[in-house]
């Protein structure tokens, strides 16, 4: 295997994608990721200079509508499906600083 | 398949009073109550509200009503699509128990079209995946035989069609979801031009790259589902904005230029039943007075290592959105963001979470360039050079999937040996194209095998007039 993914790095990737992952799954995911990025150097050493990236296969034009009022999704319908809710909002724990 | 089991039979004899709805309903349902505690396709079965639509669907009828072109036929839902009120659940903890406030378009539009919603069906978690063994509520097992896997991610819509729950199901396809499941499972399974079909009550997996489409044990029926579904959407902004032709029912291909593509054909792996398979097709085709030949489509060989750094980039995007705030899933913890990564490692199951991993890592600094930045260049290139394929042959042919269905756990300790069962069906994601599985006939194990029919953006018409012309000839 020639690409090598270390622990940190695993680590470093889970915390962006914010996934708590236990330990045995950083040495499962750093194996995993080293195979699967392995069979992808084929792409990785092509040259492609000049070539320009497909972001999306349909040339699409951005569509526009009126900006006008119409009816949304039922708010105590959204709000009952949340985990918690509040006051007609969503709750969440603490964002920033200590506890109360 | 008998006139009274395809939906073309089914509707026709609700819609003149021959049959009730309700009755149609009822048989089904007792075949998912009689199958599904062993094949586990289904995650939830609608039984009062299908038996509430079938009712309406026979009061229109007594009225005197066009009861529409789908008129009291069973569909079965693959469980990405949001039904309000109805559990949608992507298979995953995540969204387990999750009931969504508002109905996909594709499921308005097959109501309106006189279609009845029974149950919402088993697939890989988020669409992940390639045998339906990455649900979180068990896998779906293979009609044809149970020992082995059904294909995925619409594994729970293939298993639900071939073992006579619906004569109609909805699959999504990313990379070969909706198409190689049909192959393994021995119906019909298309893929639509991306686009076409409006992607508005989805759950997103891969923005650039999904498509909802029909299984059907028959070409017809898929036919008649897919006109009922496809067309313009003020809710997608993505869908194709003009009006699409009608399929028509020609299968006359004389005179029509077919291309075998060699980069899906001579893959590694491939089963030489299913090779052998896809020739005699292809001499069927010829002796219907097609011109079939060999065609080179070179970058069709980089597909499958493009899209696994194309669809889990586009997935760690997507699936940001399930932290624990709004829907589904909380873990508590003393902070929020705290919060938000216990609840993602607790809520996905080990392939979401690798494809989130490898989506975030392709596209983080340093390594943007050489995986994601190539990645996208070489979808250029598979575009040009189906183009170029294109200017030579009105539609092109491959194997569906390079084997029959694998046993259950053959593959799930090996993501890349995964991975190789949707090398033949990724290009025609890449490209935005359409495509279908045709059932040819079985393999050497005796399972079945799908020839799969390629054609341009919007090639429908033409790719539908070959698959008729494939299931008529005798495998």
């Amino acid at each position: 295997m020639s690409t090598r993914i270390s622990w940190d790095q695993v680590r470093h990737v889970a915390n962006l994608a914010r996934l708590a992952l236990a330990d045995d799954e950083v040495a499962g995911l750093a194996d995993d990721l080293g195979v699967i990025l392995d069979h992808a150097q084929d792409v990785a050493a092509l040259d492609l200079e000049g070539i320009p990236p497909t972001a999306h296969p349909i040339p699409l034009e951005n569509v526009l509508r009126p900006d006008e009022v119409r009816p949304s999704l039922d708010r105590a319908e959204v709000l009952a499906a949340a985990p918690e809710a509040e006051d007609g909002r969503f709750r969440v724990p603490r964002i920033m600083g200590d506890a109360p | 398949m008998t006139a009274t089991s395809t939906a073309v039979g089914i509707a026709g004899a609700v819609r003149s009073g021959e049959r009730s709805a309700r009755s149609v309903v009822e048989e089904h349902l007792a075949v998912i109550a009689a199958r599904d505690a062993e094949l586990h396709a289904c995650n939830h079965v609608m039984v009062d509200d299908a038996l509430a639509t079938a009712d309406a669907v026979d009061a229109a009828v007594a009225r005197g009503e066009d009861a529409g072109p789908l008129a009291g036929v069973p569909v079965v839902l693959k469980d990405n699509l949001c039904t309000r009120g109805v559990p949608t659940t992507c298979s995953s903890r995540i969204l387990d128990g999750w009931r969504p406030p508002y109905t996909a378009t594709v499921v308005e539009r097959l109501l309106l079209a006189g279609g009845i919603p029974v149950a919402k069906a088993n697939l890989d978690e988020f669409a992940m995946g390639s045998s339906t063994e990455n649900s979180a509520f068990g896998p779906t097992r293979n009609p044809h035989d149970t020992s082995r896997v059904p294909g995925g991610s619409s594994g729970g819509s293939a298993a639900a069609v071939a073992a006579g729950y619906a004569p109609l199901a909805l699959g999504s396809d990313t990379g070969g979801s909706i198409r190689q499941p049909a192959a393994l499972c021995g119906v019909v399974g298309v893929k639509p031009t991306y686009g076409r079909v409006s992607r508005f009550g989805l759950v997103a997996f891969a923005s650039s790259l999904d498509q909802i489409g029909p299984l059907a044990t028959t070409v017809d029926d898929a036919a008649l589902l897919l006109e009922a579904i496809w067309g313009p959407d003020a809710m997608d902004s993505t869908a194709i904005p003009s009006q699409p032709e009608a399929l028509g029912g020609d299968t006359d291909i004389a005179g029509m230029r077919i291309g075998i593509v060699e980069e899906l054909t001579d893959v590694e792996g491939i089963a030489p039943e299913v090779k052998a398979a896809v020739e005699r097709a292809a001499a069927g085709l010829d002796a219907a007075g097609a011109r079939v030949e060999r065609v080179s489509v070179p970058s069709c060989a980089y597909g499958l290592s493009a899209y696994y750094l194309i669809a889990p980039a586009e997935a760690s995007s997507n699936l940001a959105r399930y932290d624990g705030v709004r829907y589904g899933l909380r873990v508590d913890a003393a902070d929020v963001a705290e919060m938000n990564a216990k609840t993602r490692d607790a809520g996905f199951g080990a392939e979401v979470k690798r494809r989130i991993m490898l989506g975030t890592y392709a596209l983080s600094a340093g390594y943007y360039d050489a995986y994601y930045g190539q990645a996208q260049k070489v979808r250029t290139l598979i575009i040009r050079d189906f183009a170029q394929a294109y200017e030579r042959f009105d539609v092109l042919l491959s194997p569906t999937s390079p084997t029959e269905a694998f046993p259950l756990g053959a593959k799930t300790a090996d993501p890349l040996a995964m991975y190789l069962s949707d090398v033949c069906t990724i290009p025609t994601n890449l490209a935005g194209h359409s495509a279908m599985s045709v059932p040819f006939g079985t393999g050497a194990e005796g399972l079945p095998v799908g020839v799969q029919v390629l054609a341009p953006a919007q090639g429908e018409s033409v790719m539908f007039r070959v698959a008729r012309a494939v299931e008529g000839i005798v495998a």
